[in-house]
């Protein structure tokens, strides 16, 4: 229950392994079945468009569940992970092509905080825009 | 327009939620993890978890029903299909584990209206059947408003 990274050798500004998710129509209706998230915006055009919705969206749950993996894959126990946090600014569209949409992840350490834990923050981003206001963890190092 | 006579209701605690080993790897597959620990019980075993241990957002399965009996508590007047996730944050006292029976109790926090759209701030603390603290779940929903043409 211990992560792998070491505290001593991390400094601020350490930037993590960026990493890509890309976004189909069936990523959607698979995390609406396994998490039980069924808004009918993540995966009915005609709802989502009636709404105001350029189009179908991905769910924030499964954009924040994606982006968190830069950080535990980083520090190799995920039971490090001490706080997560996101604000979910500009949603993914994720249209019904062969291509669908891609999120981009990358993390930087940003503050060396006490008891072994650091401040991560998370940029998300799909089409070049990012899709999030601010997305922060909180992790032990060993 | 929420009612805002709701903030400070705490609701009662949602039935116990069994947390399985099969549930967990489905969750970790739709999120496309990779990383054993989610699905494989040496490899949580190694990292000293007694069984595989969940995704930190898997919280979100365990919470859903206590959560949707805030959002689609007639009273409250949220529009489901107008609802978008604004945000979201947890604080993690452990990782949740397979075999763990999980109680989610949940309380809103705060209505207020930003820009014509109302908010909806709701905490939840889930804790195992025997008391032991496992995470705090924070959630910001936002029901956008009705434009008029």
């Amino acid at each position: 229950m211990t992560a792998t990274v070491r505290y001593a050798d991390t400094v601020e500004g350490l930037e993590l392994p960026p990493a890509s998710f890309p976004l189909a129509r069936v990523d959607l209706v698979r995390y609406a079945g396994a998490s039980g998230d069924f808004n009918v915006i993540h995966w009915n055009e005609r709802i989502a468009t009636s709404v105001g919705l350029p189009n179908v969206i991905a769910h924030g749950m499964l954009t924040m569940a994606e982006a968190i993996r830069v950080v535990t894959d980083w520090i190799g126990d995920p039971g490090a992970l001490v706080q997560y946090g996101v604000r979910f600014t500009r949603p993914v569209i994720v249209p019904d092509d062969d291509a669908g949409a891609m999120l981009e992840v990358s993390a930087k350490v940003t503050e060396l905080l006490d008891d072994n834990c650091v401040k991560i923050v998370i940029t998300a981003s799909s089409e070049g825009q990012t899709v999030r206001g601010k997305a922060q963890a909180i992790v032990r190092l060993a | 327009m929420l009612n805002a006579d709701f903030i400070g209701r705490a609701y009662p605690p949602s039935s116990p939620y069994f947390v399985s080993r099969e549930k967990i790897r489905e969750f970790a597959r739709a999120i496309g993890e990779r990383n054993p620990v989610f699905v494989d019980r040496d490899a949580a075993r190694a990292l000293g978890y007694a069984d595989i241990i969940a995704p930190p957002t898997f919280a979100t399965v365990v919470a859903m029903e206590s959560s949707q009996t805030v959002m689609f508590d007639p009273e409250l007047g949220l529009d489901f299909s107008r609802v978008v996730h604004a945000e979201q944050s947890y604080s993690y006292a452990r990782p949740i584990c397979a075999g763990d029976e999980l109680i989610v109790s949940s309380t809103i926090e705060n209505i207020r209206v930003v820009a014509g759209n109302d908010m909806l701030t709701t905490k939840a603390s889930i804790d195992t059947v025997s008391g032991e603290h496992v995470l705090t779940t924070t959630s910001v929903l936002v029901s956008r408003g009705v434009q008029t043409p």
